[in-house]
């Protein structure tokens, strides 16, 4: 591993001063910011990440779960995985959010990620993580091996001809689901960003995964209220039952009165390269009966756009049946 | 700036840090790169920590820091500046065996033995956890655990032995 200076912040206002220096915040950032660690002290291993200077955000508090006024929540930056799975709220108001939680990594991982982290954790695409072979996430114009290569796990919406690594969070599909705002912190701004517009698609720059700039320090994140009668599931189908990133999840919210759907949410995860929602395919679900055809027709619309590889075309068809699947139990 | 630079005392490069490990206070120098996993086992000679893949997937690694279990190799030394470690030297020792270590032994819980540690690191943790009744429920609340001899039919029941209470204590 490449040295590196070690820093600790005392305040989120030294934090960012720390970082602002670095020329980007995207991959081959100079400067990080340390928190849990289980995605960068992984990456930075593999030579993957290689920053000079690292700011240990640890103890600047931001661990906090607080119900809102409105009814929503807000939840701390450095609030651990575990915690904020197991709370009492998260599981009551938001149990989709606290199941794909629970389905994601390991106990011992997640008592030490944290909610920042995870929405930043970065592709598991054996390409990106491997610094002997291109890939133009990591080096930008160097290629893209898995397109013809090994891509049984990655993208098929979303995607482009530079990239098809899969966003590999479980948490952030849930909380895209749940219509999550991202609040960071800058030099001399704050600013909410709605979560469908915090993560970019790769397009021919695949190295900038988010929009955040040089200096950015997220907070926390804001979860408005359910609506009334709400429920939710979560669902990750993968190769074995535990501690494995999804080949396809759903993150499916839905209220149904008098018989008929009244609200209809959800977001796929292990099928794109960012959490991936379709607006229109829970508009179709509005007014709907609460069947498997129903949910069939939406599932379809949310798959049209899907481009399957050559080792990847079961997820179109595993992508459908998880949609309809999420919401038969959601409405259970 | 009002960061701290932790190694600017001595401008050796290296990070003071003051850690409580298996109840002892240790005052250490270390190299910011040098992971907890390293760290005790290089600096503090505890080898009952265990070494597997060091990138956070198979669980050999396993300590428990401020009382909750985490893989040591994913976690930078210069950053536990006042935490406390538990180690497996710090569970039992030969004679006075933590009922867990004891519930391994009568269960024949392991094979060849290097995961051994992190497993039973885990599964001492899993006691305090949320973790439901069933076989299933545990498999799920260790499976950040890997044995790649497949000892986990017996790790399950060595792990549901002490959760209803059955193990003696001490040697078997």
């Amino acid at each position: 591993m490449k040295l590196f200076e070690l820093e600790r912040a005392s305040d989120p206002a030294a934090a960012i001063a720390a970082a602002v220096a670095s020329p980007t915040a995207q991959q081959g950032a100079s400067i990080r910011f340390l928190a849990g660690g289980t995605t960068l002290v992984d990456l930075m291993k593999l030579g993957v990440e290689q920053p000079e200077r690292l700011i240990d955000i640890n103890r600047l508090g931001l661990d906090g779960i607080q119900e809102q006024t409105d009814g929503g929540v807000r939840i701390g930056a450095l609030v651990r995985n575990s915690d904020l799975a197991h709370h009492p709220l998260v599981k009551k108001r938001y149990a989709a959010l606290s199941e794909a939680i629970l389905a994601g990594a390991s106990t011992q991982l997640r008592n030490v990620a944290t909610t920042a982290g995870n929405l930043l954790q970065r592709t598991r695409c054996v390409y990106f993580r491997d610094i002997a072979t291109p890939c133009n996430k990591r080096e930008p114009g160097s290629g893209c091996p898995a397109i013809k290569g090994a891509n049984r796990m990655l993208a098929i919406l979303g995607t482009s001809e530079a990239c098809i690594a899969t966003n590999p969070s479980d948490m952030a599909v849930a909380m895209m689901a749940y219509d999550a705002s991202v609040h960071v912190q800058a030099v001399s701004t704050e600013r909410s960003i709605a979560l469908k517009d915090f993560y970019l698609l790769p397009g021919d720059r695949p190295d900038r995964e988010n929009v955040l700039e040089p200096g950015d320090l997220v907070t926390h994140v804001t979860l408005p209220p359910p609506p009334v009668g709400e429920k939710s599931v979560y669902l990750k189908l993968r190769d074995r039952a535990s501690y494995e990133f999804a080949l396809v999840s759903a993150a499916a919210a839905v209220v149904v009165s008098n018989g008929n759907i009244t609200s209809a949410r959800f977001a796929l995860g292990g099928v794109a390269t960012r959490p991936w929602r379709v607006p229109e395919a829970e508009r179709m679900l509005i007014g709907q009966v609460p069947t498997e055809p129903s949910f069939r027709r939406a599932a379809d619309l949310a798959l049209a756009e899907a481009k399957p590889r050559s080792q990847n075309a079961f997820k179109v068809e595993l992508a459908k049946r998880c949609i309809v699947e999420s919401f038969k139990r959601a409405g259970r | 700036m009002s960061t701290l630079d932790l190694a600017e005392a001595k401008g050796d490069g290296l990070t003071l840090v003051t850690m409580v490990v298996n109840g002892k206070k240790l005052e250490l120098r270390v190299d910011p790169r040098m992971s907890l996993l390293d760290c005790l086992r290089e600096n503090l000679h505890l080898t009952g920590t265990k070494k597997g893949c060091d990138h956070g997937q198979c669980g050999a690694c396993t300590v428990h820091i401020n009382g909750r279990r985490a893989n040591s190799c994913l976690a930078f030394a210069a950053v536990q500046d006042g935490h406390e470690i538990v180690t497996i030297e710090g569970l039992g020792s030969p004679g006075h065996l933590h009922p867990m270590q004891a519930a391994f032994l009568e269960n024949d819980a392991y094979q060849c033995g290097y995961c051994t540690s992190g497993q039973i690191m885990s599964a001492v943790a899993l006691l305090e956890e949320p973790c439901g009744p069933t076989d299933d429920d545990v498999r799920d609340f260790m499976s950040g655990n890997i044995c790649r001899c497949g000892a986990y039919a017996n790790i399950v029941a060595a792990v549901q032995q002490v959760r209803r209470g059955q193990s003696k204590k001490g040697e078997p």
